[in-house]
């Protein structure tokens, strides 16, 4: 990179040459408007609205106006963006764009985070000239997720642009000519890309907005927002949650360079709507017996006979959550004592999560930063439905596959920030990227080329391509020629390639699809040293928990079982979810206790003696670890009310109680994680993912509140005619307040993005070090595996064997970006979407087995669903969904017969 | 000067029958037909019929004048890296008073052919298409013709009279816009997308179609080509009367006693078209003020009339040669109204892609209606005024407004007292 010296309104400065002018203008902090260009879609020249004026030499004294996003950066440059012309040029833009805007304002749901408001007021329009009509759209509908004003566009492409261009959206377009171009789709629907979400953010005016924010919607100034991360995943997509009067309004996208950048997936975005539902569990509930209904109790009482079970001469067993905090999780770990203490997830995964993380320490492979992923030039997804699985991997992925093309646009000397130049010198080509899955995917048309086959398949394919990379990896025998050349052509791609990305994770519910990947990369390392893994996990603190614990669910039932424990002691899971229905019931009743700390009900908790109310994600603060190591903080957003507490909490007082555990000093939450750095020093990141709860920026505490909340005296004016104490949060940095230190705070600590003149979520451009880079002062979050460079990695050895040809089926779990994951589909919009259950066949299969779409199958003794049709997957697979509600755990490995059910 | 001599003098046209059917191909042949592609192809190097062109001093019959073999010159040498370079016949032809293209479309289809397969020959293009307007239905058919005739004859297709060149070419029915002639919008549609215009650079010679090199010229500037090729550069130079080359295609429309399309030295000046070939103005009108070179060019005035009809020239006036086909205001008719016209559609064919164009010409076309229709605010001229210096190349993304205001901007200088009186008196006073 090299450096330019340009002078803007006379002065010099010192930016990187070849960018765009806009972009650097932006990093140097000057408020030039904008409409069309973004920083992850880069420029398209449209809306003209960041005019400048370039000038030849120091004699020319007239200049030219010119767009900055489409003008590079070169040295010597002479810029000005207060000249009186090009000022009233954009201002003059401005009123074009407001002639059929229809100032509905105060009506409209982007008012007060409005990018067109914002850049209105910055280019100084006014008072409209205009005395003619206004055109009209029709608006449509668009399903449960994003709503539409036709009326508010100001046709700056935007949308289009992320939708099918970056995400690779079919149904949404631009139609029309002239002065009606219409976004939308062809006909009202639903949209159907699972990025559609970011739509709101994407739309610099009201077009696009939050459709379930509707329903409880609140402006931008009146939320209390904290920094949070997402639970729907294991990626650990950062978040700003924002809540007021008690109910959660709606997640933004919270920018981390390393992590998810500008984007979330729909489920992420729109299933934080479990923290309001009716299902939450609000007060202690206890039941006198079994087949009892529960009963409420007050605080006191369930934490007396919290503290009383516990103290009875009972063998207690603790059954932590991959979707709880570190914190609460090694609480519960503290509580029942480590050796007693079991992973809340199939001892299978628990297997599966730790050969990945051994993969990972071993090195010499580092794991990839999310956020990294789209630098990758060539990529392989071995096994995992990362759409499903992963969805902001999958997104990641698919700008990934445009470096190798962007050669073209490079050889042609177009800046490939130039977007649509770009794009089009690079249209014809197809990344080399290559996807190996069980089924089709939705990414299939994106892969230049895909295998499908049964996880055994994938493996040995797998282990085929690391052999070619590396002779001393083991060889497979018996490949025919077809897969031998598959692997053969992957290998030689993945090989040329500059930064090539490996991809597995647990989905396929096959050991060896993971040591298989492992293979590839350490393969690739030895020729390569930029060789990147990435391996997904199913929840949000999967990697997190797995670090904690050296047995899972299946296990503690076991104890149960054996005799060798009688009370069990549950974090924030729903056992159903993890292994056999029956098992689980019949442990449950064997058990003298059962406690239960949740915030939703469900299976596990109408079965439990005890239910403690605890808090969401966004009522408690906390760490997680993401699929990639990173240890994350997220930030309480709000007090609940009532009895809900966190996790942590109700364990701590119990221990207090008991007096003799460990647990009993901890008064902060600061104090566990400390417990946590002690025990684990792995997980000594922990700590500095971020501040502690005592940290004050000049004395002062980060305001949860904006500088202009409303209402603050007058809410509770029905109860109350004074102002209530703000409550108290002595574990985090955070204020329950408007009050506090107003400028910017650590990165890890930004509650919202907010400049002065930057109303919108734009704002975020002066948090960056540079327009579309890191934040200032480093993204957040630690990693908590770090690589062993230095080591040689030995090869994984056993591959599995070709399976004698059967009637049987291979069982394979199908993924649902909405259906499979637990608390999304407490989320009324999430779960409108989720598909019934049902069991795929290919249809040759089904044609073989009498079988035909809609027949009632049953499989294993205990899956039922009709039959789907579905020829995307392979001969010899049935496909099963996984974590539909009350369907329980899914099936996975070995061979299974379906058989039809005749009622 | 002999007949002979006189229609050596209108290659475009001379051998054009009188009864209005297209050339066949024999007659095309009879005429010198594909006498210029032999010779190229049997002893010219692509690099030699560039110069050739290069030489003859074409411009480009498009309406920017850009010199043709400047043009050609800059698709790079094939690296072979990828299949595929193309050669494109911009046949849109939707300019409001031109109608040259189809003249020469209908008339001689093979006359257009031969010049895409010559300039794909220089261009060592392998694809070609004939970018076509989709009102002109009887162009279709002929050139569809044409298109089979020469493949018949081993005009087109695998290894062109033996020379080892090959060329396909498709003719492709356009939607039906006006910004689809603009060249890179051209090319966006072509490839099935929205035909919005592309920003340059790349230019279309190094990224144009699929990302290919691809070549856009005007049907009147490829109809051009076989006959340089053929009779040599120095001799089309000679037909001009200035120092752009060869004929063109020049017509005048309005209240003129005999309007038409003519074929004519390049560069005869505006008063020998109109008062020799177009008659003059009809009986009792007067002449107020000209659009020379299409819809999208400044109005010139009755003192204008002895520039001459070439690039520079015309440019010189203060306005363009454009498509050459001219417009003609009598005294009668109202500025305001026909602006209005003119600007009506100019509004109607924005992309929609760039603000100024997309809002700013609507705005502008309401105030002319308002004005026109005796609704006018004094202020309407000044925001009108402030349009044309606005909407200038540059500030929008392509010259589709910047050339919606040529005509707008010196008939506001023009006739500034008819918008007033328009607004002064709340009515047109020409009904
Ligand atoms: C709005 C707009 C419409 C145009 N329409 C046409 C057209 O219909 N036919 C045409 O040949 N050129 C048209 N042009 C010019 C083309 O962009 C291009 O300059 C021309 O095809 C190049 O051919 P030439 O070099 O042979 O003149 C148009 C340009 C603009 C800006
Ligand atoms: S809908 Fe929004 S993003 Fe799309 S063009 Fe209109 S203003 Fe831009
Ligand atoms: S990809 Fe995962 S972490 Fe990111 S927003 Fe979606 S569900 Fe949340
Ligand atoms: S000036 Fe802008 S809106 Fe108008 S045709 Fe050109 S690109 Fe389209
Ligand atoms: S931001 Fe530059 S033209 Fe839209």
């Amino acid at each position: 990179m090299t450096t330019a010296s340009i002078h803007i309104d006379g002065n010099a400065y010192s930016v990187t040459a070849g960018q765009s002018l806009l972009r650097a203008c932006l990093s140097l902090g000057f408020n030039v408007p904008y409409f069309c260009w973004h920083p992850a879609l880069e420029s398209v020249g449209a809306c003209r609205q960041c005019a400048v004026k370039l000038y030849r030499d120091e004699k020319d004294t007239r200049g030219r106006i010119a767009m900055s996003c489409m003008t590079p950066v070169t040295d010597g440059m002479i810029v000005s963006i207060e000249d009186p012309d090009v000022r009233k040029f954009r201002a003059r833009n401005i009123e074009w764009l407001m002639l059929n805007h229809p100032h509905d304002c105060p009506v409209c749901d982007e008012g007060g985070e409005c990018h067109l408001q914002d850049m209105t007021v910055m280019t100084g329009h006014t008072y409209r000239r205009t005395r003619f009509r206004k055109r009209t759209y029709r608006n449509q509908d668009l399903g449960p997720f994003v709503n539409h004003e036709m009326n508010r566009c100001i046709q700056c492409y935007r949308c289009v642009r992320f939708y099918r261009d970056y995400a690779h959206g079919r149904d949404l377009d631009v139609f029309g000519i002239h002065d009606s171009v219409y976004f939308g789709r062809h006909e009202d629907g639903v949209l159907q890309n699972i990025f559609a979400g970011n739509l709101v953010e994407i739309c610099p005016t009201g077009v696009f907005t939050d459709k379930t924010g509707k329903r409880h919607f609140v402006r931008k100034w009146d939320l209390q927002t904290a920094p949070s991360v997402c639970v729907h995943c294991g990626l650990g997509c950062n978040i700003i949650p924002g809540e007021r009067g008690g109910e959660l309004r709606r997640i933004r996208n919270r920018f981390n360079g390393s992590v998810n950048g500008y984007f979330l997936c729909d489920r992420g975005r729109y299933g934080y709507e479990f923290v309001n539902s009716p299902s939450r569990v609000r007060q202690p509930l206890r039941r006198d017996g079994r087949g009892e209904h529960h009963k409420p109790l007050r605080s006191e009482e369930a934490r007396a006979l919290f503290a009383d079970i516990l103290s009875r001469k009972g063998r207690v067993v603790g059954v932590g959550s991959p979707r709880a905090s570190l914190e609460a999780n090694f609480a519960l770990r503290a509580l029942v004592g480590p050796e007693h203490f079991f992973a809340g997830m199939a001892d299978t995964e628990l297997a599966l999560i730790q050969r990945q993380i051994d993969i990972m320490k071993i090195g010499p492979v580092p794991a990839i930063p999310l956020g990294k992923v789209a630098t990758c030039d060539a990529v392989l997804v071995l096994g995992e439905d990362v759409t499903n699985t992963a969805p902001i991997l999958a997104l990641n992925i698919l700008q990934a596959c445009r470096n190798a093309p962007m050669a073209r646009a490079d050889a042609l000397h177009i800046p490939r920030w130039e977007d649509r130049a770009a794009r089009e010198a690079a249209q014809q080509v197809k990344g080399p990227f290559f996807l190996i899955t069980a089924h089709d995917t939705w990414l299939d048309e994106s892969a230049e080329l895909v295998f499908k086959g049964t996880p055994d398949d994938i493996a040995r394919l797998g282990f085929v391509v690391a052999h070619f990379l590396d002779e001393d990896c083991p060889s497979v025998a018996g490949m025919d020629g077809d897969r031998t050349d598959i692997a053969r052509t992957i290998a030689r791609s993945l090989g040329q390639a500059r930064d090539p990305l490996i991809i597995s994770g647990p989905g396929t519910g096959s050991g060896y699809v993971i040591d298989a990947a492992a293979n590839i990369a350490w393969a690739l390392r030895k020729n390569n040293r930029n060789a990147r893994l990435s391996f997904t996990v199913p929840e949000c603190n999967s990697l997190g928990l797995a670090f904690m614990a050296s047995q899972a669910v299946d296990s503690a039932l076991a104890a149960v079982e054996r005799g060798a424990a009688d009370t069990l002691v549950i974090l924030e899971n729903d056992l159903f979810r993890r292994t056999d229905k029956d098992r689980i019931i019949a442990c449950l009743n064997a058990c003298k206790h059962v406690v239960l700390l949740d915030h939703l009900m469900h299976g596990t908790a109408s079965l439990a003696d005890l239910v403690l109310p605890v808090g969401t994600f966004a009522e408690t603060t906390g760490t997680l670890v993401s699929s990639e190591g990173r240890a994350q903080r997220f930030f309480q957003v709000y007090a609940p009310q009532g009895d809900i507490r966190p996790s942590w909490q109700w364990m701590r007082d119990a221990m207090t109680v008991r007096g003799t555990l460990r647990g009993a000093s901890w008064r902060y939450l600061d104090d566990i994680i400390a417990a946590i750095a002690g025990e684990f020093p792995e997980l000594q990141p922990v700590i500095d993912s971020a501040p502690p709860g005592a940290f004050r920026i000049k004395g002062l505490k980060v305001p949860r509140e904006t500088h202009r909340v409303s209402g603050r005296t007058s809410i509770h004016a029905d109860t109350t005619v004074h102002e209530p104490k703000p409550p108290d949060d002595p574990d985090s940095p955070f204020a329950f307040s408007m009050e506090g230190y107003g400028g910017k705070p650590p990165s890890s600590l930004i509650p919202r993005f907010w400049a002065p003149r930057w109303n919108s979520v734009q704002a975020l451009n002066k948090f960056q070090s540079e327009v579309g880079s890191d934040l200032v002062g480093g993204d957040p979050g630690c990693m908590v595996i770090e690589p062993n460079t230095g080591e040689e990695p030995v090869y994984r050895q056993s591959i599995p064997e070709v399976l004698a040809p059967s009637g049987s089926l291979v069982p394979v779990p199908l993924y649902h970006i909405f259906g499979s994951e637990e608390l999304s589909m407490f989320s009324s919009s999430v779960a409108g979407r989720a598909p019934c259950p049902y069991v795929a066949l290919n249809p040759r299969d089904a044609s073989r087995l009498g079988l035909s779409n809609g027949d009632e199958v049953e499989i294993a003794g205990r899956w039922r669903g009709p039959v789907v049709l579905r020829a995307g997957l392979p001969e010899g697979i049935v496909g099963v969904p996984s974590g539909l509600p009350g369907t329980g755990a899914g099936i996975t490995g070995g061979r299974v017969d379906v058989t039809k059910v005749t009622s | 000067m002999s007949t002979q001599e006189r229609s050596r003098k209108k290659p475009l046209t001379r051998a054009m029958r009188s009864d209005g059917e297209p050339l066949g191909i024999k007659e095309y042949e009879m005429s010198g037909g594909y006498e210029g592609l032999g010779k190229a192809l049997r002893d010219m190097s692509p690099h030699d019929v560039i110069e050739e062109v290069t030489a003859s001093n074409l411009r480009g019959r498009g309406g920017a004048g850009f010199p043709t073999g400047m043009k050609w010159s800059a698709v790079p040498p094939d690296d072979g890296s990828a299949p595929h370079r193309y050669v494109i016949s911009n046949s849109d032809e939707m300019e409001p008073g031109a109608f040259k293209d189809r003249i020469l479309m209908e008339g001689n289809p093979h006359q257009l052919v031969e010049g895409l397969i010559i300039a794909g020959y220089a261009t060592q293009s392998d694809r070609g298409y004939i970018f076509l307007r989709w009102a002109y239905g009887r162009s279709a058919q002929r050139l569809k013709r044409a298109i089979e005739e020469a493949y018949g004859a081993g005009y087109l297709g695998h290894n062109i009279l033996n020379s080892g060149y090959s060329l396909d070419i498709y003719l492709h029915i356009s939607a039906g816009r006006y910004i689809c002639g603009e060249e890179t919008a051209l090319l966006n549609s072509i490839e099935g997308k929205r035909a919005i215009p592309r920003g340059r650079p790349p230019f279309p010679q190094v990224c144009g179609l699929w990302g290919r090199p691809a070549v856009v010229n005007n049907a009147e500037t490829l109809s051009n080509v076989p006959h340089i090729i053929r009779n040599g550069a120095d001799w089309y130079r000679a037909l001009s009367l200035s120092a752009d080359g060869g004929t063109k295609m020049y017509a005048v429309s309005g209240k003129v006693k005999n309007p038409g399309a003519w074929e004519l030295p390049m560069g005869i000046t505006m008063r020998e078209l109109l008062y020799d070939h177009a008659g003059g103005i009809k009986e009792g009108l007067k002449l107020k003020g000209i659009i020379p070179g299409g819809a999208s060019t400044d109005f010139l005035l009755e003192e204008h009339l002895d520039t001459a009809m070439d690039y520079d020239s015309v440019q010189k006036a203060g306005s363009r040669l454009g498509t050459g086909t001219m417009i003609i205001l009598d005294d009668k008719t109202c500025p305001v109204g026909m602006v209005h016209n003119l600007e009506r559609f100019f509004s109607r064919e924005s992309c929609g892609w760039c603000t100024p164009c997309r809002e700013g010409l609507p705005w502008v076309e309401k105030m002319l209606r308002a004005i026109e229709n005796g609704q006018g605010h004094h202020e309407d001229i000044e925001i009108l005024e402030e349009h044309t210096r606005l909407l200038r190349p540059g500030n929008t993304f392509c010259v589709h407004a910047p050339g919606a205001m040529e005509p707008l901007q010196s008939a506001l200088k023009f006739f500034r007292a008819d918008f007033e009186q328009h607004i002064e008196e709340g009515r047109c006073p020409y009904k």
